[in-house]
Formats: C-alpha cells, structure tokens, sequence
C-alpha cells in the first residue's frame, strides 16, 4: 500500500476506506472479541457464525472488534442488516447465534437478548 | 413490528416481566400476536424513567411505564397509530414531549470520549481505524500548530492525569517542553495494577490506535522522537493488537520518519512488565524499563526533567492520551464544557464487585454515585442493600451511603478521604465486612511494597498483623489508636505514591466504619458475618427436625442429638466449615 504523505493524503485515504466499506452493502456483523469477550467464549461464536453463515449461503461481513463493555453480558455480538441501525446481541451461545441468524439475519424478526445503546458517543 | 421492553434490573424491579405478560395478552387478545413481536432487551440506560417501552420501527419511547398500561399501548399505537401522549416524556426545561428514541440519547448518563470507538472498530485493521479519524488529530497537529499552540489546547482544556493523581496533562508536557535536551522520550504508562481495573486493557485491545496518535501528538509536542509503551505482559491480546497497531502505522508511513511529509520523525517501541504494582509509579516504571529494579526515586527530579537514560521524559496514561485526539479536533472549550469546575471531561470506570451490570462505563465528572451504581450500574446484586464503593483500588478508600449523591470527581473524592485513582470502583453489600476488606488491600500492598523503605516494608506489615489479630478477635480498643497512628505515620514518612497511600483503606474504613471495627474488638463479634473466628454456628432448636443430616456430614463430630430431637453444636470443638449449614434444609442452622 501507499504510505500517507500528508494530512489531505489520510482524507483521501479515509475516503477511499469509506468508498469501499459502503459500496457493497451487506450484513455487518462484529464480535467483540477483548479480554473479557474471549473469556467468555467469543471465539467460538466468531467460528461459529463464520461456518455456518458460509453453509447457509448468507453473504455478510464478520469482523473482529474490541470489547464494548458490556462484561456482564459476554459474548456480544452487533448484528448491521443494510439499512438498518445495529443491534447488539447479549450473552450469546451457539444456540442464541443460530436464532440470530435464523430469525434477524434473515428476515430482520427481532430476538430475546438485545442490549439498547445505554451511552452517547462523541 | 415489534415492541421493546426493557429488562435491566432497574426496570425489572418495577414489573417489567408483568409489563411484557400484558403486552403478550392484549396482542393475542387482538390476534396481533403473529403480527408483532414482543422483545425484552438489556438496560437502555434510562433507568430513572423506567421502565421502558420502546416500539420499533417506530422508535417511539414510552417512559415510566405501568403494567396496566399495555392495553392502551396496543390498542391506540399498535391498531390505531396513535401515540399514548400520557406516556411519553416531557423535557422538565422545555415541557416539550419528547418520543424519538434519538432525542432521548441526552438524558443517558453514558458520554464516550476515551470509549469512542471500542467494541466499533477491528484494532488489527489500520483501516479501519483512520475510516473513525484515527490519525487526523496528528495531521492537524503537525501542519497547523506549534508545539507551544498545541500545548495550549490541551492545558486549556482542563485535561488531568487518568492513572491516578490527577496532575494538569498540559502543564506536565509543557514542563517537559521546556527542558531542552537533544534527546527526549514519551512514555505510556499501561502498568494497570489496581484489582479490579481493567479500562486501559480495553482501550488498547479495542483501539490501540488511539493511543499510539496521541503519543505521537506528544512527541512532537515536547520535541521528542521516540515513545515507549510500558505494559504488563499479563496483558497478552493487549500486546499482541499493540505490536500489529504499530507495524501498521509504520507502513502507512503514520509512525517513523518524515510523518505526513512534515518532517517530524516519531517511532514507538513497547517495554514489559512483569506485574509489579510499583512499577505504575513513573520513577519506578522508568527504572523498570531501564533494565534496573522497580523501585521508586525521590522526587524531584521529576522524569520531565530527568526521566529515561536521565533525559526528560513525558509519562502519561493510557486513557490520558486517549482523550488527546478528540480534544485537538475538537478544541479545548469543547473539552472543558463537560464535567465539573475542576475536573474536566469524563472518567472510564470499571464496575466490580456485588454490582448487576459490571463492565465498563464512562460518564462525565460530576456524576454521581448514585447514578453510577443505581441507574448505569443496575443496583445491587439480588437487591441487597449498598454498603460501601471502593475507588482507587488499594491506594482509595471507600465511599458509603453519606457519599451516593456525591459528584464523582478528583477533588470531591479526595475531600471524601478517596481518590480516583485509575477508576477501579469496587461494590460492597452488606455482607461484607469492611475489616476484612482493608485487610484485602493490605494483603496486596504488603506483597507489592517493593521493600526500599521502611515506612511501607515494615509498617504495612504491622497494619496488616494488627487487621488480622483484629478479625481473629483477639485485637482491643488500643489497636484501633495504634492502627490509625501508624497509618498516619506510613503515609507522612514513605518513599513513594504506594506508601503513602497505602494506608487510605484503613483509614476510610476506620472513619467509616467505626461502629464495625469496635465491634470485632468488644463484643469480638463480625456484623457482617464474615470473619469466621468470630462466628459461631448455632442450631435454633424449633426449627431442627432432629433429621442428623448435619450431624453426619460435621467432619470434626461437633454436632450431637438423638434422632427427631434438637441436635447441639460444641463451638469448642466447631471448625466453622459450614457444611452443616449447606446441608440442613430446614434452615435450622444461622451464624451467629
């Protein structure tokens, strides 16, 4: 890759990243994988949903965040379905996972288990 | 569409569950319930207009919500697209109704600035960072300040120290500035020792990014061209996510020489820890990294004057740098509008102990305990009653009932006999026995003083020998003199931040906590029911069904009665195990 030679050289570059995130709008899914996620099994969930969404032929993106916080309710997991706002998941297993992808990746039908964004971001 | 029903237990505790059984009915008593799907969800951190109800795709928030109240919500919303005016918020400033849920965000105790983009970006990927303005801070910082102008923006913006003495960020870089050397360094401090804290672990493992900018920013701002990151190898996924950050900074050309075209030339190399709880303290993590003992050094010098290899040294916290790119985008009015008059912008607090929601929070200075363990927080576990919150870890004290409705800032909470510390805030119910928890803490620095001077390698063990002679019963209404006299004495005489404040739980717990302390030593009984020399199991007789459960299953034979009589428990020969009290289901068997 290119290294960045100046300030508008990184808003090129952000822009481009941007370009790229949003051209091909799918499914979002982060598992949030920090100390206190791993502990509590998010590697399997992230294995987990990365199989079995290649078996069901569902094209998203999974990708590998930091914790939110949120430790009492490990593992997490934030579902994006294109055109929607995100949803996170709480306390997640194998059997949670497969209802979330059943029921909201799917057909966007909501399950037990949503944590609501209890913060505002800068 | 479907309808949300919050399920924290703040609303829990007022009939959430009857609230989601009603909506279930009223649906199905209107066939809807094939249509519309009724979801309980995790707290919205809205707990003081709880519960909620919150109906979706509509985004419409219903607020202090009854159960009796589902009929309406379904009839008038759900089948007839009315709003249940009566139900909806009124702003208590404008008297505005307010339904959207985005409008509500205002009223959420939670503001994430250091949190920013944890648990939202992948660390391992550069992209994503610079896609959420990772970098842009640096950009702006190297074409368009000086140094001087830049250090201005954060001394104007009130930012002070996270790791735990609260010293003004800007003035310490500007110290730093203003020792000239050829040679200059920028240290984060990611020594996170405190039991119970673990926000700068977050921060890093979630976006490390943050923190290798604002180190960066430093540099070029005390003219330094290396930065160090000390942590402690206990951190593995924090160190691992630290080194990709930094491999692809360079490539990116974000890290190293010439940075942006600008000429400015700035690299990062990480220094392990071992876990040594004195090595957060800068003297002593620089000794550390200097390949000597961690021990501490009198100050001054301070390290801005002669701190790495003797050159002047700028040792933040992770959580202080990452407050740094925000507040340059930003601006520093920006920065200093939020929070109190003296402390400025917010605090990451990691929640521990008998609390519903542990994790981490961040909220601005000034909010209250109260807020932060009732509403954020979810209360106390199986809704026992609040006893005491520890902050600051073992160099804090602990905070009571007197304290909930304090502000939550580096000021209020040393006025309190506390200290911020890093933002470990540990919860305590009534169960525990606030001896045994400055024994907890003594335990701790004793094992980490790292024995330099007397004051904290012999006194803290003495403090410790005294708590201990205490919660075994055999301490008098002397040592209760001789422990607060000690104590005084440790925090005026020791060499460093552990020995001086490594008597602050004994004596918060001491002003505290009296009542406690004279208890264990008068009556030699335990309140709390914690302390087990001082406990005695004891049968109450019109409960015991004389079934001998307890009798077969006392290791030790201390337990005697004839079948289907009161059974008898000898304390002389009793090892408090509890086991009988586990196995009588009669509830026969209480601590004493």
């Amino acid at each position: 890759m290119e290294t960045i030679k100046s300030p508008a050289d990184l808003e090129k570059s952000k822009a481009a990243i941007l370009a790229r995130m949003h051209g091909k709008e799918k499914t979002r899914i982060r598992v949030h994988m920090g100390t206190s996620g791993l502990a509590s099994g998010a590697k399997e969930i992230l294995e987990f949903l990365t199989l079995e969404l290649q078996k069901r032929s569902i094209d998203a993106d999974i990708i590998r965040a930091g914790d939110l916080g949120y430790c009492f309710a490990e593992p997490t997991i934030e579902v994006k379905r294109v055109g929607e706002d995100p949803l996170v998941f709480g306390n997640v297993d194998k059997q949670k996972a497969d209802e979330i992808i059943e029921k909201y990746i799917k057909n966007g039908e909501y399950v037990d288990g949503i944590l609501p964004v209890n913060y505002r971001t800068i | 569409m479907q309808l949300l029903v919050c399920g924290g237990t703040g609303c829990n505790d007022l009939q959430s569950e009857a609230i989601l059984d009603n909506l279930r009915l009223e649906l199905e008593a209107n066939a809807l319930e094939n249509d519309i799907q009724v979801i309980k969800t995790g707290c919205f951190g809205l707990c003081k207009l709880g519960p909620i109800v919150k109906v979706m795709p509509d985004e419409i928030i219903y607020t202090k919500v009854n159960p009796d109240d589902a009929r309406e919500i379904v009839t008038e919303h759900i089948m007839k697209g009315r709003k249940v005016e009566r139900l909806l918020f009124t702003d208590p400033i404008t008297k505005k109704t307010i339904s959207k849920a985005g409008e509500m965000n205002v009223y959420k105790k939670q503001l994430r600035i250091v949190l920013r983009n944890c648990g939202v970006i992948d660390p391992e990927n550069i992209e994503e960072a610079i896609a959420h303005d990772a970098y842009k801070a640096l950009g702006k910082v190297l074409t368009e300040m000086s140094p001087e102008g830049a250090i201005k923006i954060i001394k104007d913006s009130g930012l002070r120290g996270r790791g735990g003495g609260g010293f003004s960020t800007g003035l310490k870089w500007e110290i730093a500035f203003k020792n000239k050397s050829d040679e200059k360094y920028v240290v984060c401090n990611a020594d996170e020792g405190d039991p119970g804290a673990f926000m700068d672990r977050s921060v890093l493992e979630g976006d490390p990014h943050s923190v290798l900018e604002a180190m960066a920013i430093c540099g070029y701002c005390i003219e330094a061209g290396k930065g160090l990151i000390y942590i402690r190898a206990e951190y593995p996924l924090a160190v691992a996510r630290l080194k990709t950050a930094i491999k692809q900074a360079r490539e990116y050309g974000l890290l190293g020489n010439n940075i942006m075209g600008t000429g400015f030339n700035f690299d990062i190399e990480i220094r392990y820890g071992a876990g040594a709880f004195v090595c957060g303290e800068e003297t002593a993590l620089i000794h550390s990294m200097e390949g000597l003992r961690g021990e501490p050094t009198v100050k001054p010098p301070f390290p801005a004057e002669s701190g790495y290899r003797g050159k002047p040294t700028n040792v933040n916290n992770v959580e202080t740098f990452a407050c740094i790119s925000p507040i340059i985008l930003k601006g520093a009015e920006w920065f200093s509008s939020i929070g109190t008059q003296k402390s400025k912008g917010t605090k990451v607090f990691a929640l521990a102990g008998k609390i519903n929601n542990v994790g981490l929070i961040e909220v601005p200075m000034g909010t209250t305990l109260r807020e932060v363990i009732f509403e954020i927080g979810g209360g106390i576990q199986y809704g026992k009653k609040f006893k005491a919150a520890q902050t600051g870890g073992p160099s804090g004290g602990c905070l009571t009932e007197k304290h909930l409705d304090l502000p939550l800032d580096f000021d209020n909470l040393i006025a309190a006999g506390s200290m911020m510390g890093s933002g470990g805030l540990i919860v305590m119910d009534e169960d525990d026995c606030m001896v045994s928890v400055a024994k907890y803490f003594l335990d701790f620095t004793v094992e980490e003083s790292c024995g330099k001077c007397a004051p904290c390698r012999i006194g803290n063990k003495r403090l410790h020998e005294l708590l201990e002679h205490i919660t075994k019963g055999k301490g008098t209404m002397a040592d209760l003199d001789r422990l607060r006299n000690m104590s005084l004495v440790i925090k005026d005489t020791s060499l460093c931040g552990l020995g001086q404040s490594s008597p602050n739980p004994v004596l918060s717990t001491l002003d505290n906590f009296h009542d406690e302390y004279v208890a264990h030593v008068t009556t030699k009984k335990c309140p709390a029911g914690k302390c087990r020399d001082l406990m005695e199991y004891f049968i109450i007789s019109a409960n015991c069904v004389g079934c001998t459960a307890c009798a077969r299953v006392c290791p030790v034979n201390a337990i005697t009665g004839e079948r289907k009589e009161p059974h008898l428990i000898n304390p002389s020969i009793c090892i408090k195990c509890g086991a009988c009290m586990e196995k009588c289901k009669f509830d026969a068997i209480i601590i004493q």
